[in-house]
């Protein structure tokens, strides 16, 4: 391995990094936000978006991301909507995302009993001040391991971005090894830049689920 | 004779074919603590449950004073602040401590400021001997302790009328006392109080008026004494008889070994 090509791609794949984290925390930040309201709408048992969102989760979570990607970058074109890599990029992490997050929202709220929330409400509080109050730090505490094993699956699942002609760490890896053999020192520093994003997180993960283990259950 | 507080009127509920509760009537006025018996699944939880809204009904009426309980009702919370209800499994909310746990409905729904709040709230759990555990989670209380807690949660909202169901239900024979204590205390200060116990010695000695719940209505009210000492309908006979066990009661041993007998 030589340290002289390490050095010189070092930039190469720091630009790349920074893309898949802003891509990705793009995308998984939506991906939250598509979760909340699906799990949302399950959970106050919506006519029709109940069902519409129960159709979304198990189309988003029963095909591959790639072919999300490929039907999003090449599909969407045919019917006249432009779309760039980027946009692409973070659309396709969000649709399949979103019905993961979905998932892990709901079973938080699942397993918080409902006479909780009747006993909020014959307490005078409004369905609103009772959610936000007494179901949703119950619920996130609960749904917190699921979440946060989310966030690490779906940057990982970056790595498909390369598909689309998107410049990320993978993209980097596999552009540079093409060009000048040096497969040792890019899978090094490949492995090295995913770690460098996902260590951190899996470890505030895991500082935050330990914070948020309220006092345990029993009501 | 005091002014009705609480009113229910032909008050249906059922649940698909079944039927709960069948067109029944009950008038609770001010500071009058009635007992509500009745053999399991006779829906005298559900009555509870109605009467606060937590259950949609097919017919009939819930009054407090005047102004309607209903699901309907666009003031439903403000008027659930003034029905207290404590439930048989506590429902204390985990991830809030003993504190917060009785002063989160006073903050965000009477928005009553912290201090004052925690101010009654310490206040009301002194009464009931649990200051000293204001700062602990409901998981390190025992049942008894959860429950006095509960009961202090639903005082601090300054109900007019408090709804207790099977409140020591759940707990170990030997806390069972501890709770009513404080239910025997609240009489004394003149509470309305509509009370599904299964406790026979308690209702007794706290109630005003014993109603006897069966197959949906009503069907027997009178004082305790009288109900308990001497039920008029066959039904309520029958279901004070399961609390004693004169009849089944085996003659002594030594009255059957005595040959001079």
């Amino acid at each position: 391995m030589s340290i002289a090509v390490l050095r010189d791609y070092l930039p190469l794949f720091a630009r790349s990094a920074l893309l898949t984290v802003r891509l990705g925390a793009l995308g998984i930040l939506l991906a939250v936000l598509v979760g909340v309201l699906c799990s949302a709408a399950q959970y106050f048992r919506l006519p029709v978006l109940q069902q519409l969102s129960a159709v979304y989760i198990e189309l988003s979570r029963n095909t591959p991301l790639l072919v999300q990607l490929f039907f999003l970058y090449y599909g969407l074109p045919k019917l006249g909507i432009r779309t760039d890599p980027a946009v692409c990029g973070v659309a396709g992490l969000a649709f399949l995302g979103g019905s993961y997050m979905a998932e892990a929202f709901r079973s938080g709220l699942e397993a918080v009993d409902r006479v909780q929330l009747e006993s909020a409400l014959s307490l005078g509080l409004t369905n609103a001040q009772a959610m936000g109050s007494v179901i949703l730090p119950q619920a996130l505490s609960i749904s917190m391991p699921a979440l946060v094993a989310n966030v690490i699956f779906l940057l990982k699942e970056t790595s498909v971005f390369s598909a689309v002609s998107l410049m990320d760490l993978m993209f980097t890896a596999k552009d540079l090894i093409g060009l000048h053999y040096n497969t040792v020192e890019s899978l090094t520093l490949l492995v090295v830049f995913y770690l460098l994003i996902l260590l951190p997180i899996s470890i505030l993960g895991s500082l935050v689920e330990r914070r948020l283990r309220y006092a345990g259950s029993g009501t | 004779m005091t002014k009705p507080l609480l009113t229910v009127e032909g008050l249906v509920k059922r649940y698909g074919e079944h039927t709960v509760l069948n067109g029944l009537d009950l008038t609770v006025r001010e500071g009058e603590v009635v007992v509500i018996v009745g053999p399991s699944g006779c829906g005298k939880s559900t009555l509870l449950r109605c009467i606060n809204a937590l259950e949609p009904i097919q017919s009939g009426a819930v009054r407090l004073e005047v102004a309607p309980i209903s699901r309907e009702s666009r003031d439903l919370p403000a008027l659930r602040q003034k029905v207290g209800m404590v439930f048989q499994s506590y429902e204390l909310f985990p991830h809030l401590t003993v504190l917060d746990n009785v002063t989160l409905a006073p903050r965000k729904a009477q928005k009553r400021p912290r201090a004052e709040a925690e101010r009654e709230a310490l206040a009301l759990l002194e009464r009931v001997g649990l200051a000293d555990r204001a700062r602990d989670y409901p998981r390190q209380l025992s049942g008894g302790q959860k429950q006095r807690v509960a009961i202090v949660r639903a005082l601090v909202m300054h109900p007019q009328v408090l709804l207790f169901d099977e409140v020591t239900a759940a707990l170990d024979p030997e806390m069972v006392r501890e709770v009513l204590d404080v239910l025997l205390d609240l009489a004394r200060q003149g509470r309305t109080m509509l009370i599904v116990t299964i406790e026979m010695n308690f209702a007794r000695a706290v109630a005003d008026r014993v109603i006897f719940l069966d197959g949906g209505t009503i069907v027997e009210e009178a004082p305790p004494e009288e109900f308990f000492d001497h039920p008029k309908t066959p039904r309520a006979q029958k279901f004070l008889n399961t609390f004693t066990f004169d009849a089944v009661k085996r003659p002594h041993p030594s009255s059957l070994a005595d040959p001079t007998t």
